[in-house]
């Protein structure tokens, strides 16, 4: 956090000043661990073995905070007897279609539990179109389930005493058994006493009167199974009572400026804002069906069809009728996945012709690079937006594959555009980072030149597209209505509201009044102040649910600045935080089930039964007027069928999980798998990897063996990719400044003096590092705070491999992704590369076609074939 | 006569002086200064290029010099804030292994270390990662000042030291009187550089941008008298927490310089961060050699004239 999140790490600085106990558990001893009371390095990839390893001995140490566990989470629950846990299946889950490496995960269910169907009949041509719905998997509804969207409603059975064999508790309890200090000595390198100590120090901080708080940054998402890193240390949260309540919580620092804002008004592909989910290509699907298959009947999910018919409101304004479904039809279907590795080799196979880059590398900054830019060579054209020439901008005359000879300049049909874009200085807009706070920011300067803002350049394509569209010229230059449907076709681009008022010289769009749309109004145009207000009759409009009441009041909230001191601890008046301007999301639970605070250290709201309402600093998570004791009636629906103890607003069961009956697409639990590629197999079971890991049907690049398979010794060495401090993901931000470039003015690798010896690497020499895909050089910097440790009491070396160099730039090296592969988490479609394996050697990498017959003679010794690491 | 022999001769020596006021401001503002704290910097550099780009420093050399994350070396003509990195094996369980250890014994020399690694599997004892933010010290006693022939180093009504540009005229004597090696002499134009404690931020009522940028406040702007109060407190916690290393550096007026106006909280010997144990000012013994060179003009003058009077009434041998 310290190395990549600075600025954030003030207030560890400043917990620590209290007496906060900072633990750090990376591979790597960073500038983290320096600041840290106790650094554990574990083998990189094996977190769900050490997070595991402390659920079992809260479990197994009845640690957990009883009282909470039972109120709060489904702990009780009972699961359906067609459940088979990796317990009774060697390592996987009941349900698994091996063929298609993908789970049907009805036999996970609650008991009693209703499983909605997709849509209201059977829709044979879907299921054979989406391979047994494996590419529901692919789309990943599971990121919208995630959020709560999966049903799990109905007459659910519970057991208050913990002991039903086939209670989520007793489930759990058996499910880690398995993870024993000594199994997570054996599997993390973690000696006992040391994991002994977190331990302790975890369950110590915890309870009552104490909270302990987990942080973590895409060290834990770039995995084949990392989501469930994250789910476990959410089962270990719940079980000790830390989510909900001040100090407590999982902390996603997301990889840059404003991510979790584009999470939620999503650049991705299968949410709609507000994580809604985006329709999937079921024929004859419309507004209702949809509602019906993706909503839930309990809980603030139950409410979709406000949040998104205010969406539709928001983006098709007068044209969107009830007797249109609001034009539900404009928005896009899914048919897969369209993740932006399926997109890469939809590049290759020529179907995707044309990309837009916006502030993105992915020459450098995505998994197998090489794959990435000869994709791009096969584009019809190509736009780059950026502050410099970076590496995806020039791979067509300088990039690793012209040096190899493998693509010519003259050979490569794309065209390629680069428009300079404005830094966060020169335009205004909002931050939404980790905390879910939206900052406004004012412009400084004038961007530079012919540099402009992304929201000027969207705005100003999609006012040009439109002028074509009306264009009756070019509408018949282009064809565009010989087969008479282009008008129709053409509709949901037209009739988008795209009337944003403009400001300065540059015709630069109100970004405030993008905030206004995005905040919502009601029919006379009043800006609407809580989701709350919301319908679904189309009286109402709104561009992201969770993001309503930014704008309350006419009032842009997250421009608000007063400073701490002027305020107490909460801050509620500092920046706007979705939803609600709520800072601690599930406060409900910060209070006991009767409303009172669990103890006074740790107080936040509470039931105050003399008016009638929650109380407390923060704005209650849970509705104002609904008391403790509130039993729903049977038939309620929505928010009004949570009762009073119903913490957990979002879920369906209102229930935090523990165990996760739906939304998952690998697993109701969390197992520890080895990664696509390691020196181990896993000592657990005999199902080595993830085995719903997703794999990308037309990618035909190189895995490497693993474990104990021939030919992965070949490979014996664990790397894990990172960021430093001194620069900015894929560079673009960094490698071109000269005050940046100077303080890491290269690429290199860290590895420990052992492994310096063991190869016969020196200090400041060159070092080539080798993969299945790639071999890439790199200054060598040995030191001690590579730590080799000791995995399946065998002694392994680890490397460090910073990821931010491209060959263009000031500060300049070799693309440590290169090396990475393209199997991905399933619910993610995030790649692995957090722990690879590969070999080490000293000097520089060849040059030319001798780089291609190196990394070929790599494959021959390790026995590579198509079929390796596609397994099971 | 020895270099301590009398306090009001030395003014090195004397803790009450007043920098500012000695320099004729009458009616003047606190002497302002740094507390750099190094117990809680996370080296993330945000000084050195916060420095950089309010003062419009040029890039320094893109050379990647494997010490550690260090790649900046040291204070320079055009490296105002230097953040060091020192990897440290220390002893398991050991607060300060004593003070006769040598700082030499605590660097880490890796390949000793890989041969160490070989005796055991266990843990040979704690990393420690120190970092540790430099700048220039902003003299009691500026020797720099004391040397500067055109003025171009004068002391400020903060009582900081700053060098004017458009004055200097590059003949480098500054750049040996420092006793930190911190004022250096730009190649290219030849003038000489320093951090000024952000002159022009300082009087608008602005902190320095390296205090501004510094994240975890490891970079303290303030009144001395405050700074070294809040310092003094700091290392007491520290010590309370079992920290025994904790020590101030360059806070005591009674040191060589006359105490610094940008001191420092270290973790370790000064050594360790490439600071000087017991930094004198070089001009602190310019009186006593110039009543020296005195005695002896007057001597040699003496002899002079003793040996023209005996030259003339003397044998006269010599060019005869």
């Amino acid at each position: 956090m310290a190395e990549c999140h600075p600025v954030g790490f003030q207030w560890v600085m400043a917990a620590k000043a209290r007496g906060a106990k900072v633990v750090h558990i990376d591979p790597r001893f960073t500038r983290t661990s320096a600041l840290a009371d106790l650094h554990v390095p574990l083998l990189a990839g094996s977190d769900i073995a050490f997070l595991g390893g402390i659920v079992n001995y809260v479990l197994q140490e009845e640690k957990y905070f009883k009282e909470y566990v039972l109120a709060y989470t489904n702990a009780a629950t009972i699961i359906s007897e067609d459940f088979q846990d990796t317990e009774d299946l060697d390592g996987v889950f009941s349900g698994l279609d091996e063929r298609y490496r993908h789970y049907d995960f009805h036999s996970w269910r609650y008991e009693g539990m209703d499983v909605s169907q997709p849509t209201g009949e059977q829709d044979q041509e879907y299921e054979e179109r989406t391979r047994r719905g494996a590419s529901t998997r692919e789309a990943a509804r599971g990121e919208a389930h995630g959020s709560g969207g999966a049903g799990a409603s109905g007459d659910l059975r519970t057991d208050d005493t913990l002991r039903h064999p086939r209670c989520v508790f007793q489930v759990l309890k058996r499910h880690f058994s398995r993870y024993t200090p000594e199994m997570v000595e054996r599997i993390c390198g973690i000696p006992r006493e040391t994991f002994r100590e977190v331990c302790e120090l975890v369950t110590a901080n915890s309870g009552r009167e104490r909270t302990t708080a987990f942080v973590y940054s895409v060290g834990w998402t770039q995995h084949t199974i990392g989501v469930q890193y994250i789910r476990t240390a959410s089962i270990l949260q719940a079980l000790l009572g830390n989510i909900g309540r001040p100090g407590g919580g999982i902390l996603a620092l997301r990889g840059h400026a404003s991510i979790q804002g584009s999470t939620d008004i999503p650049t991705l592909f299968n949410i709609l804002p507000g994580y809604i989910p985006m329709p999937h290509a079921h024929q004859n699907q419309d507004l209702d069906a949809f509602i019906k298959a993706e909503g839930a009947d309990k809980g603030y999910w139950g409410n979709m069809r406000s949040y998104l018919v205010s969406l539709l409101k928001a983006w098709w304004g007068e044209a969107a009728t009830a007797d249109n479904d609001f034009c539900f039809d404009y928005l896009p279907r899914l048919t897969g996945s369209h993740s932006t590795y399926e997109t890469v080799h939809a590049q290759l196979d020529g179907t995707c012709k044309g990309y837009f880059l916006l502030g993105e590398n992915p020459a450098v900054g995505s998994a197998n690079g090489r794959q990435q830019r000869l994709g791009m060579a096969a584009l019809d054209w190509l736009v780059v937006r950026d502050f410099s020439l970076i590496e995806s901008a020039t791979w067509w005359q300088d990039g690793p594959e012209i040096e190899t000879g493998e693509l010519r300049t003259e050979d490569i049909a794309t065209e390629v555009f680069f428009l300079p874009a404005a830094a966060h200085t020169e335009k205004s807009g909002s931050f939404t980072n980790t905390q879910r706070l939206l900052q406004w920011r004012t412009q400084a300067v004038e961007p530079p030149g012919d540099a402009r803002s992304d929201l000027w350049f969207i705005h100003r394509l999609g006012r040009l597209i439109r002028d074509k569209l009306r264009d009756p010229g070019y509408r018949d230059r282009m064809g565009l209505d010989a087969d008479g449907r282009g008008a129709e076709r053409d509709r949901p681009v037209l009739d988008l509201t795209w009337d944003y008022p403009t400001v300065g010289d540059n015709g630069e769009p109100d970004a405030e009044a993008v905030l206004a749309e995005i905040n919502g109004r009601s029919a006379d145009g009043t800006p609407l102040s809580s989701y709350e207000q919301l319908n679904g009759d189309g009286s109402t409009s709104c561009g992201c649910w969770i993001y309503c009441g930014v704008y309350a009041d006419g009032v842009n909230q997250a421009d608000r600045r007063k400073p701490a001191a002027e305020q107490d601890w909460v801050a509620l008046e500092w920046g706007w935080a979705w939803p609600a301007n709520r800072r601690i999301i599930y406060n409900r639970a910060s209070a006991d089930p009767d409303g009172r605070p669990w103890s006074e250290r740790k107080a936040l709201i509470r039931w105050d039964a003399a008016q009638g309402t929650w109380v407390g600093p923060d704005v209650p998570d849970f509705k104002a007027t609904k008391p403790p004791d509130f039993r729903p009636e049977p038939d309620a629906t929505g928010p009004d069928a949570l009762g009073g103890t119903d913490a957990f607003i979002m879920q369906a069961d209102g229930k935090a999980w523990l165990y996760a009956p739906a939304g998952l697409v690998d697993g109701p639990l969390p197992t520890h798998y080895e990664p696509q590629e390691s020196p181990f197999d896993n000592p657990l079971y005999g199902q080595r990897r993830n085995p719903a890991r997703q794999l990308i049907p037309e990618d035909k690049e190189p895995f490497q063996p693993s474990g104990e398979a021939p030919g992965a010794e070949v490979f014996p060495y664990v790397t894990t990719t990172y960021r430093l401090t001194e620069h900015h993901t894929a560079g673009g931000m960094s490698r071109w400044l000269p005050y940046l470039a100077e303080l890491q003015p290269e690429f290199f690798c860290e590895i420990s003096p052992e492994l310096a010896r063991e190869r016969g690497l020196d200090h400041l020499g060159w070092a080539t590092i080798v993969s299945a895909r790639a071999a890439i050089e790199a200054r060598v910097l040995v030191t001690e705070r590579m730590t080799p440790i000791t995995v399946h009491g065998r002694r392994v070396h680890q490397i460090g491999l910073p990821y931010h160099w491209g060959r263009n730039g000031i500060s300049v090296g070799d693309s440590a992704n290169d090396l990475a592969h393209m199997a991905l988490d399933p619910n993610t479609h995030i790649q692995e590369v957090k722990a690879l394996a590969c070999d080490i050697r000293p000097g520089r990498r060849p040059r030319g076609p001798a780089l291609r017959e190196l990394l070929d003679a790599y494959r021959r010794r390790a026995g590579i074939t198509y079929e390796t690491g596609r397994e099971m | 006569m020895t270099a301590t022999a009398d306090p009001a001769a030395d003014p090195a020596a004397d803790p009450a002086v007043d920098p500012s006021g000695e320099s004729g401001y009458s009616d003047h503002p606190p002497r302002m200064g740094f507390f750099t704290d190094t117990s809680v910097c996370i080296g993330c550099k945000a000084c050195e290029v916060a420095c950089k780009e309010w003062n419009a420093i040029p890039e320094d050399g893109l050379d990647l010099t494997g010490m550690s994350y260090d790649n900046t070396v040291g204070l320079g003509a055009s490296t105002w804030r230097h953040v060091a990195f020192v990897e440290q094996r220390r002893p398991l369980a050991g607060p300060d292994p004593g003070a006769s250890s040598a700082a030499a014994d605590l660097d880490v020399d890796v390949l000793e270390l890989a041969a160490q690694a070989d005796e055991g599997p266990g843990r040979p004892g704690e990393l420690r990662w120190l970092m540790s933010s430099d700048v220039c010290k902003h003299c009691t006693h500026a020797a720099c000042l004391d040397v500067c022939p055109t003025g171009s180093l004068f002391r400020t009504e903060f009582g900081t030291v700053v060098v004017q540009e458009d004055i200097c005229n590059g003949c480098g004597y500054c750049v040996p009187a420092c006793p930190y090696g911190v004022i250096d002499r730009r190649a290219d134009d030849g003038r000489a550089w320093k951090c000024t404690l952000c002159y022009d931020r300082i009087g608008d009522g602005l902190e320095p941008a390296c205090a501004q940028a510094c994240p975890t406040d490891s970079i303290q702007f303030g009144p001395l008298d405050e700074l070294r109060e809040r310092a003094a407190g700091r290392v007491r916690t520290l010590h309370a927490a079992g920290v025994d290393d904790a020590r101030l550096y360059g806070a005591d007026p009674g040191d060589g310089v006359g105490g610094a106006g940008a001191f420092f909280l270290l973790l370790d010997e000064p050594e360790v961060y490439g600071l000087p144990p017991d930094p004198v000012v070089t001009t602190r013994d310019l009186p006593a050699m110039w009543r020296r060179v005195a005695v002896a003009a007057a001597g040699l003058l003496g002899a002079a004239a003793v040996a023209c009077m005996t030259g003339r009434n003397g044998t006269g041998t010599g060019g005869r």
